[in-house]
């Protein structure tokens, strides 16, 4: 019921331009236009470029999407093919039911 | 230093990064293998992650060479904590750079998995930890805990044979723990892709009493030691002992160390025995093993020498009050540094530890005598044959650094004296017997060498006397009943003393006697001598007689003669008056 003034911050690790990386944003973004439009900010960190940020967030996989806001945080490993896995990892498949 | 060698040889042989660890670089010769990875496995509480980090620390503090500890299971603050107590400054050495610290978090309920991923994230936060701080060694704590994290396990695979190739390329000495599986070494088969050099650690528990074992399973290109080598965590982190010396060449002095008894010296050709030797005494339970020992000990400390006393039985300050009931103050030498006790409760850990912290306790003090009093409570941990082959390799060890020691041991039962001894009495220089001579009520102790190689010794028993002024021994008596001993030798010493006086009493009466006889003898020869002159004169007198008769007659018959030849001539009537006498003839 808090879900629509809930802002969600996402962050995508990835390790530069892989075929993989960019399979993972692109699916990402089509997942957030389809059920969070408007609600979503998405941050894609390159760790070639920022090494020291990989730490902070505890990765070890890439690409890993972490959901910074809302708590508790969550990170979801993979290219995000499965749409179903990645919403209910991301904690927004009941906005779906209610629309 | 085995880099040097192993470089001076020409050949293009492996280069060794030396763990530091007390040794362990003897085992592998040099160290673990540069620029590639080494897996160290064991079960739970075996030390692999002390084992490691101490490499690091180590390879930082001794080698200069920069480290990055990735940890999968302990925070970064939990061991810096856990390591603090091996005396290892965690956090000053990352803050000097020296050491950097990751710690991987991997919680199963956080993260989500979908679709094709490779672990790029740890190969950034490694890359970019070693780049920081230009590290040389790597260790990988456990990093099999990914497994528990990540379900694709194919995945995963393929991405560790990378980081293992990845690491090599990136030219670190890497340490990779993992956890003893069922039948593996690894849980996770690591042992596939870290095939260059295998340390497995082991914990095992006998008796209640556990003994930590390293031994090198494979190591690539390189000599090692193969065996199990027992392993100590203490105060100054790890020591392994590759004890086990296969040579008979240890240099033997032939300078004699007096034993603080004279007159066991005595018995021991006059001084003592040689030194680097070890001897054994044996005994009954109160037959005071441990005041010899402790005489032994005094002795040293006197002479101005070290001295360890390992006691598995009674505490130093026991020890020093009974010593000062008879004379011995050992406090003082105490005091001065010369004596050191060590006291443990043989139970404390196994055996294998205890040959290590009486090592570890040896190159830190050395002493020139070492006393181990009584090594019979070791076997409580182990069976004959172990504790056998621990003291062979300690009195190798003692042999080679030219330390005397003696070993007290208890005899159970007189019977079985000559046998038991954890079996040492084999391979000991000298073993000294003290034992209980009981009879008529009353105990006494009895000590002889059984044997002294190399030495000219004293075969006989002797009587043990400990009394205030400390040990001696007296000879013991040998009276007609065999030997005699304690009151009874006092009192046989009282018999013959009142032997002497009536064997005196009694020969000058015999020698009155034979005088009287000698008297009545002569005196008879006298008579008898009287006898023969009276005896001589009758026969004489015969004899004289018959000779006159014989005069007489031939007179007579001459006379007649003449005076037949006057009768024919001038009257026959004086013929007739001779008649009668003639005609008897």
């Amino acid at each position: 019921m808090k879900n629509k003034s809930v802002e969600y911050e996402l962050r995508l690790y990835v390790a530069g331009n892989t075929p993989r990386s960019i399979t993972a944003l692109n699916n990402l973004n089509r997942y957030c236009e389809e059920h969070l439009k408007g609600r979503y900010k998405i941050e894609v960190i390159d760790l070639l470029v920022t090494p020291q940020l990989a730490q902070g967030d505890q990765i070890l996989a890439i690409p890993t999407l972490v959901r910074k806001v809302p708590e508790p945080i969550r990170k979801i490993i993979g290219d995000l093919s499965n749409e179903e896995k990645v919403l209910v990892g991301l904690d927004i498949k009941p906005l779906i039911k209610i629309a | 230093m085995n880099q040097k060698v192993v470089k001076r040889a020409g050949l293009k042989a492996l280069l060794k990064s030396p763990t530091g660890i007390t040794g362990l670089d003897q085992i592998t010769q040099g160290g673990i293998p540069a620029g590639r990875p080494t897996l160290v496995c064991g079960e739970t509480g075996c030390g692999k992650t002390l084992l490691s980090v101490e490499f690091l620390i180590r390879g930082a503090l001794e080698f200069n060479e920069p480290g990055v500890l990735m940890a999968f299971e302990e925070k970064a603050e939990e061991l810096a904590v856990n390591v603090a107590s091996l005396g290892f400054d965690l956090e000053k050495l990352q803050k000097q750079n020296k050491i950097k610290v990751d710690y991987v978090h991997i919680d199963r309920t956080e993260i989500q998995e979908t679709g094709e991923y490779d672990l790029g994230g740890i190969f950034v936060r490694l890359g970019h930890a070693i780049d920081s701080i230009g590290a040389k060694r790597v260790v990988l704590d456990t990093i099999e805990n990914i497994f528990s994290g990540l379900s694709d396990q194919r995945i995963l695979r393929s991405e560790l044979r990378r980081l293992f190739q990845w690491l090599k390329d990136k030219n670190v000495t890497a340490i990779i723990t993992g956890e003893k599986g069922e039948g593996t070494l690894t849980r996770q088969g690591l042992e596939e892709y870290v095939s260059d050099c295998v340390i497995l650690l082991d914990h095992r528990i006998e008796n209640q009493i556990s003994t930590r074992r390293l031994r090198v399973v494979k190591y690539r290109g390189s000599i090692h030691g193969t065996n199990e080598y027992p392993f100590l965590i203490d105060e100054d982190g790890i020591s392994v002992l590759p004890i086990t010396s296969s040579k008979l060449d240890a240099s033997v002095s032939t300078e004699r160390v007096p034993t603080g008894i004279p007159t066991l010296d005595m018995m021991l050709g006059g001084q003592g025995f040689f030194r680097g030797s070890s001897i054994l005494v044996s005994g009954t339970a109160g037959t005071g093993k441990t005041s010899i020992a402790a005489s032994f000990a005094n002795a040293c400390c006197e002479r101005n020498e070290r001295c360890i006393f390992f006691s598995f039985e009674e505490s130093p300050h026991q020890i020093i009050r009974n010593m000062r009931s008879i004379g011995m103050d050992l406090q003082a030498h105490i005091n001065s540094g010369l004596l050191k006790f060590v006291a443990s409760r043989p139970t404390l850990f196994g055996l294998e530890m205890h040959l290590v912290a009486i090592h570890k306790i040896i190159n830190n003090f050395k002493p020139t005598t070492i006393i181990l009093d009584p090594i019979t409570n070791l076997v409580t941990m182990g069976s004959i044959s172990e504790v056998k082959s621990m003291l062979i390799r300690l009195i190798d060890f003692l042999q080679s650094e030219q330390i005397t020691v003696m070993f007290t041991a208890l005899t159970l039962s007189t019977s079985t004296s000559e046998q038991t001894d954890e079996g040492v009495s084999s391979i000991v220089d000298a073993w000294v017997l003290v034992r209980d001579i009981e009879s008529n009520g009353e105990r006494n102790r009895g000590m002889y060498i059984m044997k002294s190689r190399g030495m000219k010794h004293s075969n006989q028993v002797r009587e043990f006397v400990i009394n205030d002024n400390g040990l001696s021994l007296v000879d013991v008596f040998l009276g007609p009943d065999g030997v005699l001993v304690g009151s009874a030798r006092e009192a046989q010493e009282l018999e013959e003393a009142t032997g002497v006086a009536l064997k005196s009493h009694a020969s000058s009466r015999t020698d009155r006697e034979i005088e009287r006889k000698k008297f009545v003898l002569e005196s008879k020869i006298a008579s008898l001598k009287e006898e023969f002159e009276s005896v001589k004169d009758e026969l004489n007198k015969t004899q004289i007689e018959e000779q006159l008769r014989k005069e007489i007659l031939e007179k007579n018959r001459a006379e007649m003669k003449r005076k037949r030849l006057d009768q024919t001539l001038v009257k026959p009537s004086a013929d007739k008056k001779k008649n009668p006498n003639k005609k008897k003839k």
